[in-house]
């Protein structure tokens, strides 16, 4: 596989002073994706956003990843939420003069 | 300038212990940090409030100045002058904070500046992060979203030329990647989020890519059937009109209706409701043929 696009995990162990068990910890919760590529694991560069809104989560604010987790869940409900609501707002543009 | 009372911010007594200020800043930190209020302002402001209340107070060297001086800060210069040779800030212990969270001078008080200088800020940062996310809202009107176009926005006088494509949606938000706010430590620079507020058109109503609109017909095309002229969002179209035409009949011209987003050359379609205008201050002759026809329908 080419790993052109692909970001080594201890070069993130490195750069967030985390341990390597804490992404490990995530992939088995299902907050990131680790692949492996000759015995090195590595994550996607697109995951970088996503990563690094976590560890702040973590460090900044001491949320364990379980409740990391959670966050993002409602995070994504209330996005699903504020579409919703542009949606129903929108139409209601068309009873308004 | 305003004096701020740290205290008041963290929601503690003056009397708290580094226990209770340091509890009291995550209790609020988890409340307003900004990756739990994405895109929520006010958050971001008070985030920025307890961040600062939290350098000040959590850090015993600038406690004690901001004790000392409280709302005497004005006088700092002397305050200074009378403890000549002593240094605050090269010396105070690593604490708390968010550096992850790009800031820049921005994020600080013109008060904080004051009592403690530039040199207060920033102090353990060492790591490259992003720049902070700018968000704007760009108010337009239908016709500017019907086709696709460039716009300059300026941005803390930056000029930043864009692309709205035809068919956004109001409420809708672009992002225009490394126009926000400078990275720290070399990161990258933050992006730019601009939300679309679309104004009501007089005569078009739109529901994603479908317009809708009214249009008045006459008693006698409505009754006998016709061509009319319509207009359409992007010119006029002529339409046959069905004899006995009832009032509130919608019809659809395929494809008049708004552009799909980011699909080009795919549009939604028109929904035409006529509405039959009833003819008033009749002429004599007039109302003598309409009593007619209405004898003729009663007989």
């Amino acid at each position: 596989m080419n790993t052109e696009n692909f970001i080594p995990i201890n070069i993130l162990c490195q750069h967030y002073k985390l341990e390597i068990s804490f992404f490990d910890n995530l992939n088995e919760n299902g907050l990131i994706e680790i692949q492996l590529v000759d015995e090195i694991q590595y994550v996607h560069k697109d995951s970088i956003y996503e990563i690094e809104k976590i560890v702040r989560m973590h460090k900044d604010l001491d949320v364990n990843i379980e409740g990391i987790d959670i966050v993002l869940n409602l995070l994504q409900k209330i996005d699903a939420l504020q579409t919703e609501l542009h949606k129903v707002r929108n139409r209601l543009l068309l009873y308004e003069n | 300038m305003a004096f701020i009372d740290y205290y008041k911010v963290l929601e503690i007594d003056k009397k708290a212990t580094d226990t209770e200020i340091k509890k009291a800043f995550r209790k609020l930190a988890r409340k307003y940090h900004p990756d739990v209020n994405p895109n929520d302002k006010e958050a971001e402001k008070k985030f920025k409030e307890i961040n600062e209340a939290n350098e000040v107070l959590g850090n015993a060297e600038n406690r004690k100045k901001y004790d000392a001086y409280g709302e005497n800060w004005k006088h700092i210069a002397e305050y200074e002058k009378a403890n000549q040779g002593q240094t605050y800030y090269n010396q105070s212990q690593p604490h708390e904070d968010f550096t992850s969270y790009g800031r820049d001078a921005e994020d600080y008080s013109d008060f904080f500046e004051s009592l403690f200088g530039n040199s207060a800020r920033g102090r353990h940062r060492s790591q490259q992060y992003k720049g902070t996310d700018f968000s704007t809202e760009l108010s337009l009107d239908l016709h500017d979203v019907y086709t696709t176009h460039k716009r300059t926005l300026n941005i803390n006088g930056q000029n930043i030329r864009f692309t709205i494509p035809a068919g956004v949606e109001n409420g809708q938000t672009i992002k225009i990647t490394g126009h926000g706010g400078d990275g720290i430590g070399g990161g990258p620079k933050g992006d730019l989020y601009i939300t679309f507020s679309i104004k009501n058109h007089p005569d078009f109503k739109r529901d994603k890519n479908n317009l809708y609109t009214t249009v008045s017909v006459d008693l006698y095309k409505a009754v006998l059937g016709g061509e009319i002229t319509v207009n359409t969002f992007d010119g006029k179209a002529k339409l046959n009109i069905a004899p006995g035409t009832q009032n509130g009949t919608k019809v659809k011209l395929k494809g008049k209706g708004f552009p799909v987003y980011k699909e080009e050359g795919h549009f939604g379609d028109l929904y035409i409701t006529f509405q039959i205008k009833i003819p008033t201050n009749l002429s004599s002759k007039e109302l003598e043929l309409f009593t007619e026809l209405s004898k003729l329908r009663t007989s």
